[in-house]
């Protein structure tokens, strides 16, 4: 690295500088849109200068969106509140249920241990319309449809599998002779699970945890039709601005502005987790 | 102190049988050395006795009480890993402080205990360090610290000498057998270094594919090997191995090296007429005035001087390479003929077709002084 010439750090630059440009282009432009109104927006051709306004994000904010025929009621808010809601708590669910759980099949080969495993992996073949007419038609007889309680649970279907395969391999990772020199050393199974085991694999569970959390904010299509609006994410609540006058692509790219900022910070805050998590499987310390 | 008592125990891996059916007693206060080449089965066996695996048949008793289905947290075992298996999320203190702290020792308590080990084991200036900023030796030493610091009555030490280098393990061979013997504990050691085995077991079991092939103590192994695989495994030079067949005349048994008549001393009655492999120490042998009784012509075709000793190989008549050892200083030859003369008290005798050893249990124990 020290030894590179003038001309080969200009063309890295320029290289760099290209791939940004070409990856972050669309970002952009949808921040830029949001500050548009629709008549700039669809201006031909587009301009980079214009007059910005606040508008679409104070629709979005108050929860009136104000079309050519009249006003229209948006929950945006309460979508963005749905979404952080239904993720948190699916991937906290997940962690809790997933984490012990790749534990037991990285470490305890039981009768059947792998036939379980895969079938948990295999929820993530399906494609989620196979499912969802039964599912749909169960949850409206036990009651579970359009409830939180339901959301999360078909969540599981998303989070579990993801973080129990990658947490698994984490736990493999550790060598088994550092858990046997705890328990040799006097301590319960369940203490070398605490203080050994979830140490080590901690950016491994970091890791996943935030991939299903992303997994989780951007599901579609099980809120679509198992949740009505009060209970929706803001993926599906975003239907609301294709109205009868017309695409409302000011408070569209305002709502995706709003919508992925918490999982951006999300994964600028924890990049270096999630770059370290996720490959330090690949090279073992 | 604990004794430690193995009874019939088997362990297989799918369709391999890893150990079969051992039986093994070990005395209280005793060192024992597990000798054998990698998958013989030592660490498997020093992991059943731990018990971070269960057998699948046979008992395990740790001071008469049976073991077998107790959990390795109340066995009050202590054990050190080949590859140190240090927590790499602890200093090097938390980590020796880890069995102590299983036992809800008071700050204080902990703090005494595991400075004081530290010390001993010369790693005190390195507490305070993670696993991944210490040397290899320092590792070695803190998860031989980890090991010892609870006062564990049976310990048990995974060829913890395998990964540190030559230098230090020539002063942990040194250091250990007296480290190990002031704490009083029965020890269980297991290594693939033959030097090891010697300088630390009061007994050596030597282990091959699951099974105990000999039991002894490193005078035995050494002296009256049960059969060439043995003999070949303990030694450096490595023992000269040569096809005879004895034959008797008036003076007694004698072997045909390099057409000479070589008589030899031991109970080899049975050998007679048999095809057999005749084991001659390379320190055994010596260099001889041409005319004296026994000794046998060779032609001198390389010395290697060892400090210590000096290796000289030899060809005798047929051909047969053989490896002489004398102590440096001592005179010797390093080209053109010569005549070599064997300590006939010291010569082995294997059945060819069998590699057991013929004519055992007539050897003098050196270190007892009575026949074993």
């Amino acid at each position: 690295m020290e030894h590179t010439s003038l001309l080969e750090r200009i063309l890295r630059g320029i290289a760099l500088t290209l791939v940004v440009i070409f990856f972050m282009f669309p970002i952009v432009w949808i921040f830029m849109m949001s500050f548009q109104t629709n008549e700039t927006i669809l201006r031909i051709p587009p301009q980079l200068v214009f007059e910005p306004t606040l508008a679409n994000y104070t629709a979005l904010i108050t929860g009136k969106l104000t079309t050519v025929s009249g006003t229209l009621d948006i929950a945006f808010m309460r979508n963005l509140w749905n979404s952080v809601f239904l993720s948190v708590t699916s991937v906290a669910v997940a962690l809790l249920l997933g984490v012990p759980a790749a534990y037991a099949f990285a470490r305890h080969k039981f009768r059947g241990s792998e036939d379980i495993a895969f079938t948990l992996l295999s929820f993530r073949f399906a494609p989620a319309l196979l499912v969802l007419l039964p599912l749909t038609l169960y949850f409206q007889k036990l009651g579970l449809a359009n409830t939180y309680f339901g959301l999360i649970w078909v969540y599981q279907l998303i989070c579990l599998p993801l973080i129990l395969w990658i947490v698994r391999g984490y736990f493999e990772d550790i060598p088994a002779d550092i858990e046997y020199a705890y328990r040799i050393g006097g301590h319960s199974w369940f203490a070398t699970f605490r203080k050994i085991a979830l140490p080590l694999a901690g950016p491994g569970i970091a890791a996943a945890g935030l991939l299903a959390f992303i997994f989780a904010w951007n599901n579609f299509v099980f809120a679509l039709v198992l949740a009505s609006a009060d209970k929706q994410p803001v993926t599906v609540g975003a239907l609301a601005f294709i109205t009868s006058s017309g695409i409302q692509y000011g408070q569209i790219s305002a709502a995706i502005v709003l919508s992925i900022t918490p999982t951006l910070a999300l994964a600028l805050y924890a990049q270096r987790y999630l770059v370290e998590g996720l490959s330090l499987g690949a090279v073992k310390g | 102190m604990a004794s430690l008592e193995l009874k019939n125990v088997v362990k297989r891996y799918k369709s391999q049988t890893v150990l079969d059916d051992l039986s093994l007693t070990v005395a209280d206060g005793e060192t024992l050395v597990l000798f054998g080449p990698s998958g013989a089965g030592k660490t498997v066996l020093l992991r059943l006795v731990a018990g971070v695996i269960d057998p699948d048949e046979g008992k395990i008793l740790i001071d008469g009480e049976d073991m077998t289905d107790v959990d390795a947290e109340f066995r009050g075992v202590g054990m050190a890993f080949q590859n140190f298996a240090l927590f790499p999320h602890m200093t090097a203190f938390d980590n020796i402080a880890t069995p102590l702290e299983a036992r809800h020792s008071s700050q204080g308590v902990i703090k005494a205990g595991v400075e004081s080990v530290a010390k001993l084991l010369k790693i005190d200036h390195v507490l305070s360090h993670k696993p991944r900023a210490l040397s290899n030796g320092q590792k070695q030493r803190t998860a031989l610290a980890r090991a010892l610091v609870g006062s564990p009555p049976l310990l048990l030490l995974d060829d913890p000498l395998r990964n540190v280098d030559a230098k230090l393990r020539f002063e942990m061979r040194l250091e250990l057998p007296r480290l190990l013997h002031d704490r009083g504990a029965t020890v269980i050691y297991v290594t693939q270094d033959y030097k090891e085995a010697m300088a630390l077991g009061n007994r050596i079991a030597v282990m091959s594919q699951g099974v105990i092939r000999q039991l002894g103590t490193p005078e035995q192994i050494y002296r009256e090997p049960a059969n060439i695989e043995i003999a070949r495994l303990f030694g450096d030079p490595t023992i000269n191995l040569l096809d005879v067949k004895p034959a008797r005349d008036a003076k007694g048994i004698y072997v045909g090296l390099s057409n000479v008549q070589v008589h030899l001393a031991g109970a080899f009655e049975t050998a007679v007429g048999r095809e057999c492999v005749i084991g001659l120490r390379p320190e055994a042998l010596s260099f001889a005035g041409e005319g004296t009784p026994g000794a046998f012509p060779v032609t001198v075709e390389a010395e290697t001087p060892l400090n210590e000793k000096i290796v000289t190989l030899v060809r005798t008549v047929r051909g047969r390479e053989i490896l002489v050892s004398r102590p440096a200083g001592t005179p010797g030859q390093a080209e053109g003929k010569a005549h070599i003369a064997v300590d006939s008290k010291s010569a082995l005798l294997f059945d060819h077709a069998s590699g057991e050893r013929i004519g055992a249990n007539k050897v003098v124990n050196l270190r007892s002084g009575e026949a074993a």
